[in-house]
């Protein structure tokens, strides 16, 4: 693979719109249902998984030519978790609000799937430039995503932006304002996350429609641009 | 060399940097992590003392009181002192509603000297957003009704909600969870009352 600039641009994209791990993958749904209750805290797991998925790509990388079949799984293993940890410790020891607000999601990246995919599907066959790229494309896609739905959730569910978005700065839970008092309390609840979730799904598929048919179909022809845009979130896998 | 040995070797060499960097990073982060929780502690603790006046840190002194201890909640309480020129000046109770919608509700409740209530705050709770939640400080005053009450202002009988008779006012479209805070509230008023002795005189341990 050449490591010119233009792939490591396509692979940066590829992570945050084509190939978007909550939006085309549908990994790491856990989390990604789980902690966007609000802007802050979507972006505090985001961020988090993003620095632990850039770092487990480049040391997969790195270390690809020394590892045989036998013992690369449990090596990926090793590394993700040694990672983890040591962001948790960070966390709690320099963002004690977010680290608090989170709770048990921060050591449970470990579990995100999303990392263990990348890490076997691209950084254990590509070099060390494009697997950091990837792994920053991912990231990025996976914490935009988490952003987005947290800020959505807090919008509609609790009335206000940004709330808590103070603990992002290693200071209290503070700062956000309140739009309206209160709100449909249905989105900060468990089945809000799945009717977001679902929402931007389809947010993704029309903007791709859109962009691939200029001219308004029928129902014929929008159906069959999701089956294809469905078929090939499939095949991306 | 042999390839399983080979192998083995590369698995062993990675996870030595792997704990090497996870105990530098807990090294570098664990006092400052203990002050966190420290200070974070402190700050839950401060504002259910209310306008009492003392000069001890809140988290200095505790005891740990084992199930049962008559306090409300089966999971071990925690007792707060707290001192003014050595003489004692609140007390913080930290005990659990067992009786509210969803789990039970960690609470603290502030009893001055005199028997009567500095502040109550909500430590940890698993009620319902929007509905039961309105018992956090940040999210009401309900709590503010309680400071300068005791056992006998209201009397004991009227220590509930007033769904139940009694003097406290519940929350708009739940009852049962501040039915279980004003509960435990008034059961931790109770063994104050019966334990005023040695709440203050029992030997704690530092935190």
């Amino acid at each position: 693979m050449t490591t010119d600039s233009p792939t490591l641009t396509a692979t940066f994209r590829r992570g945050l719109w084509q190939d978007n791990p909550g939006l085309v993958q549908l990994l790491g749904l856990c989390p990604l249902l789980a902690v966007t209750t609000s802007l802050a805290n979507g972006l505090g797991l985001g961020l988090a998984t993003l620095a632990v998925l850039t770092a487990s790509n480049l040391l997969v990388s790195l270390s690809r030519r020394f590892l045989s079949r036998e013992i690369r799984v449990p090596v990926y293993v090793l590394i993700i978790a040694s990672l983890v940890t040591s962001v948790e410790l960070l966390i709690e020891a320099y963002l004690p609000a977010l680290d608090r607000s989170l709770g048990i999601f921060i050591p449970l990246i470990v579990t995100n799937c999303a990392i263990v995919a990348r890490a076997e599907v691209f950084a254990s066959r590509n070099p060390v430039l494009p697997s950091i790229f990837d792994g920053i494309g991912m990231g990025t896609g996976f914490a935009c995503l988490l952003a987005a739905i947290g800020a959505f959730r807090e919008l509609i569910g609790a009335g206000s932006v940004l709330t808590g978005i103070g603990m992002l700065g290693g200071q209290e839970a503070q700062g956000g304002f309140a739009i309206i008092d209160g709100g449909w309390l249905l989105a900060v609840l468990p089945p809000g996350a799945f009717f977001s979730l679902a929402l931007a799904v389809a947010a993704k598929n029309a903007v791709d429609n859109r962009q691939r048919r200029p001219v308004t179909g029928g129902m014929t022809r929008l159906r069959s641009a999701a089956a294809g845009s469905a078929q090939r979130g499939r095949e991306s896998q | 060399m042999k390839r399983w040995l080979t192998t083995g070797l590369t698995l062993a060499a990675i996870a030595a940097v792997c704990v090497t960097v996870v105990a530098a990073t807990h090294h570098l982060t664990a006092g400052r992590i203990a002050e966190n929780r420290l200070a974070f502690l402190e700050s839950r603790l401060a504002p259910a003392l209310g306008t009492v006046d003392y000069d001890t840190r809140p988290a200095a002194d505790a005891i740990t009181l084992m199930p049962p201890h008559g306090l409300p909640g089966n999971e071990p309480a925690t007792i707060y002192r707290v001192y003014r020129d050595r003489q004692p000046a609140a007390a913080l109770f930290a005990v659990s509603a067992r009786n509210g919608y969803a789990g039970p509700i960690r609470v603290l409740v502030g009893i001055d000297a005199a028997g009567a209530i500095t502040g109550v705050r909500i430590l940890e709770h698993e009620e319902t957003p929007g509905l039961g939640d309105g018992i956090e400080a940040s999210r009401g005053d309900w709590v503010e009704q309680f400071p300068g009450r005791s056992l006998g202002d209201p009397p004991v009988e009227s220590w509930s909600v007033r769904a139940d008779g009694g003097r406290f006012d519940q929350l708009t479209g739940a009852t049962i969870t501040p039915r279980a805070v004003v509960g435990a509230i008034r059961d931790t008023l109770v063994y104050f009352e019966a334990n005023k002795d040695t709440v203050f005189s029992r030997p704690g341990s530092s935190e």
